[in-house]
């Protein structure tokens, strides 16, 4: 359809809104952690920092500074409390995907499943906090990866299956013929085929997982075990008085999931939708 | 051989699944529930805790200040699922135009969401501040305010300023959903209406909004059920300040467990809040359910 010129106006006027609403806390956090100090505490703001400065990056990644020090236990704590949890979770979650797609399980008990993660962590957090202590295993990684493991759980288990029912059976139907096992059907059939969709999953739960904060409050007190989201929290409710540094660390702990965002923008944007749309 | 008679392997394949949940989400659900019958406390001393039958129950259900959290987190759930839907939705309905720049476009608006909730709150909360904030020097340099505001310190204002930080985390999920839906409604039956002489706001309510209305309906439930367990957000930008002016049903029963250590009363809220949830996820229950058929 063709568009009159105050349409034109109007769309390219909200076109630029939206740019800047989605742009300008970003803009400011980045901004923010390059300016000197003495430019941060101005009133009213100099908006264009009078010296680009980049030494918060360097304090936060040398291991010599006890900056550096937290900002990197946590970065590493995250990575494996994460990176383990979706190990873990997709382990758990493919062949009950498969139970689910292929097997008749019923969808009501897959329903069950996707309840269990929407009720509220703070109704069943307590009783775990004393298990977890029982066993000497608060402020552990370990903790957290099994934890992260079973929130992550039902979304990948509803996702790997939502991508195996458009996988065609024809093929594992072949391999059954000719006498393979379920197991081995599962591993040389099922699974090289359902790859990009295994990818998508532990992206997202990835995601997920590097976003958590509530039981990585309660289950981890010191470097050994706190993630990136702790960290952040402590940095910010502690007395920095240079909320550069605080901005540094929120552009760090973003740019991961930014970049795996930008990267699988397809894949993640079609998970979230199908995640969400489909009953 | 039919495929469905290979069926002995389904319990095989699900028990990790069903151990794990049970072990870290049921079992101590179920914990929770026998210690709000209690009046057992958090201590060293391992006091021995004693039935108390319902007494913790008569009194979360007549606590003022609970109900309070409870309207709160109404609130917060209410406004920022609604901003969100009609922002998520204005969005999708911007970026479904054809302009210069589309596909850019549709690639940023990823990065809220991308953005990990505490790094959210903790950037709204520099943006914010009532002295160095972004916020208080743009408005004051464009000339909308003579001084500088505190914004999260007026216990009545404050939770509006969580919201809009939520918001602008959130909406970029609604609008993929709303734009997924648009990209499916036929060009024609848009084509066919403007022929009619139907016109931009008629055909949106007419035809559009009833196409999406299915699939909103869905995340926005979601988003809804997200909402209500709002702590991340809260613990970092006011902790449930100032006057307890932003403590919600989560951050309450946070406070009762680990501040007061009554985990006798602290359950029995968190029980409450259970049924609540169960309410809601009965309810995405039937919507999704409906949506299936309709779609199928």
């Amino acid at each position: 359809m063709k568009r009159s010129l105050v349409q034109s106006i109007a769309l390219y006027t909200g076109v630029l809104c939206l740019a800047a609403f989605t742009l300008a806390p970003l803009a400011w956090l980045v901004l923010m952690s390059v300016s000197s100090p003495d430019d941060l505490v101005q009133v009213p703001l100099n908006w264009w920092p009078a010296r680009i400065d980049f030494s918060r990056y360097a304090a936060l990644t040398d291991l010599d500074q006890e900056q550096g020090q937290r900002f990197l236990a946590a970065l590493r704590n995250s990575l494996i409390a994460a990176g383990g949890a979706t190990a873990i979770a997709l382990i758990i979650a493919v062949p009950a995907a498969y139970a689910f797609a292929r097997r008749g399980a019923s969808m009501a008990r897959l329903f069950g499943f996707l309840a269990t993660i929407m009720m509220p962590p703070i109704t069943y957090v307590l009783p775990l906090y004393h298990v977890f202590g029982a066993f000497g295993l608060l402020n552990s990684l370990i903790t957290l990866i099994v934890v992260y493991a079973a929130m992550l759980l039902p979304f990948a288990i509803w996702l790997m299956k939502a991508n195996l029912d458009v996988l065609p059976v024809e093929v594992e139907l072949d391999a059954f013929m000719e006498g393979a096992s379920t197991l081995y059907a599962l591993r040389r059939v099922v699974l090289p085929i359902a790859l990009p969709a295994i990818a998508a999953t532990a992206i997202l739960s990835f995601l997920v997982a590097w976003d958590e904060f509530f039981y990585a409050l309660i289950f981890t007190s010191d470097l050994s075990a706190k993630t990136l989201p702790v960290a952040i929290a402590d940095f910010s409710a502690g007395r920095v008085t240079d909320y550069g540094v605080i901005a540094a660390l929120g552009v760090l702990a973003t740019l991961p999931p930014a970049v795996l965002a930008i990267l699988f923008q397809r894949f993640i944007v079609s998970g979230l939708v199908a995640g969400r749309v489909k009953g | 051989m039919s495929y469905r008679h290979r069926t002995t392997g389904k319990w095989v394949f699900l028990a990790p699944a069903i151990v794990l949940l049970s072990l870290i989400m049921l079992l101590p659900f179920g914990q929770t529930l026998a210690t709000s019958f209690t009046d057992a406390q958090i201590t060293a001393l391992q006091t021995p805790a004693n039935w108390v039958g319902l007494e913790n129950y008569a009194y979360t259900l007549t606590d003022p200040y609970f109900g309070q959290a409870l309207g709160r987190t109404l609130y917060f759930t209410v406004v920022s699922v609604g901003l969100e839907g009609i922002l998520g939705v204005a969005v999708a309905l911007l970026l479904n135009q054809q302009f210069w720049g589309r596909t850019v476009m549709r690639a940023i608006i990823i990065l809220p969401w991308a953005v990990p909730t505490i790094v959210n709150a903790v950037a709204w909360r520099l943006i914010y501040h009532p002295e160095y904030g972004a916020l208080n020097s743009a408005l004051f340099q464009i000339g909308l305010i003579d001084g500088y505001h505190r914004w999260l310190s007026d216990s009545g204002l404050a939770l509006n300023f969580v919201i809009m930080a939520d918001v602008w985390k959130n909406f970029p999920l609604i609008a993929y959903v709303a734009l997924a839906g648009l990209q499916t409604i036929p060009d024609d039956l848009l084509k066919a209406a403007a022929i009619e002489g139907a016109g931009a706001v008629r055909r949106f309510r007419a035809i559009t909004l009833p196409w999406l209305i299915g699939p909103l309906m869905v995340v926005l439930i979601l988003r809804t059920i997200e909402a209500s367990r709002v702590f991340d957000i809260i613990y970092v930008m006011t902790k449930g300040g100032p006057a307890d002016g932003t403590k919600t049903a989560s951050f309450f029963v946070y406070q009762e467990y680990f501040s007061y250590l009554r985990s006798g009363s602290g359950a029995a809220y968190a029980v409450v809040i259970a049924a609540i949830s169960g309410l809601m996820i009965i309810g995405y229950y039937i919507v999704a359910r409906h949506q299936t058929k309709v779609a199928a």
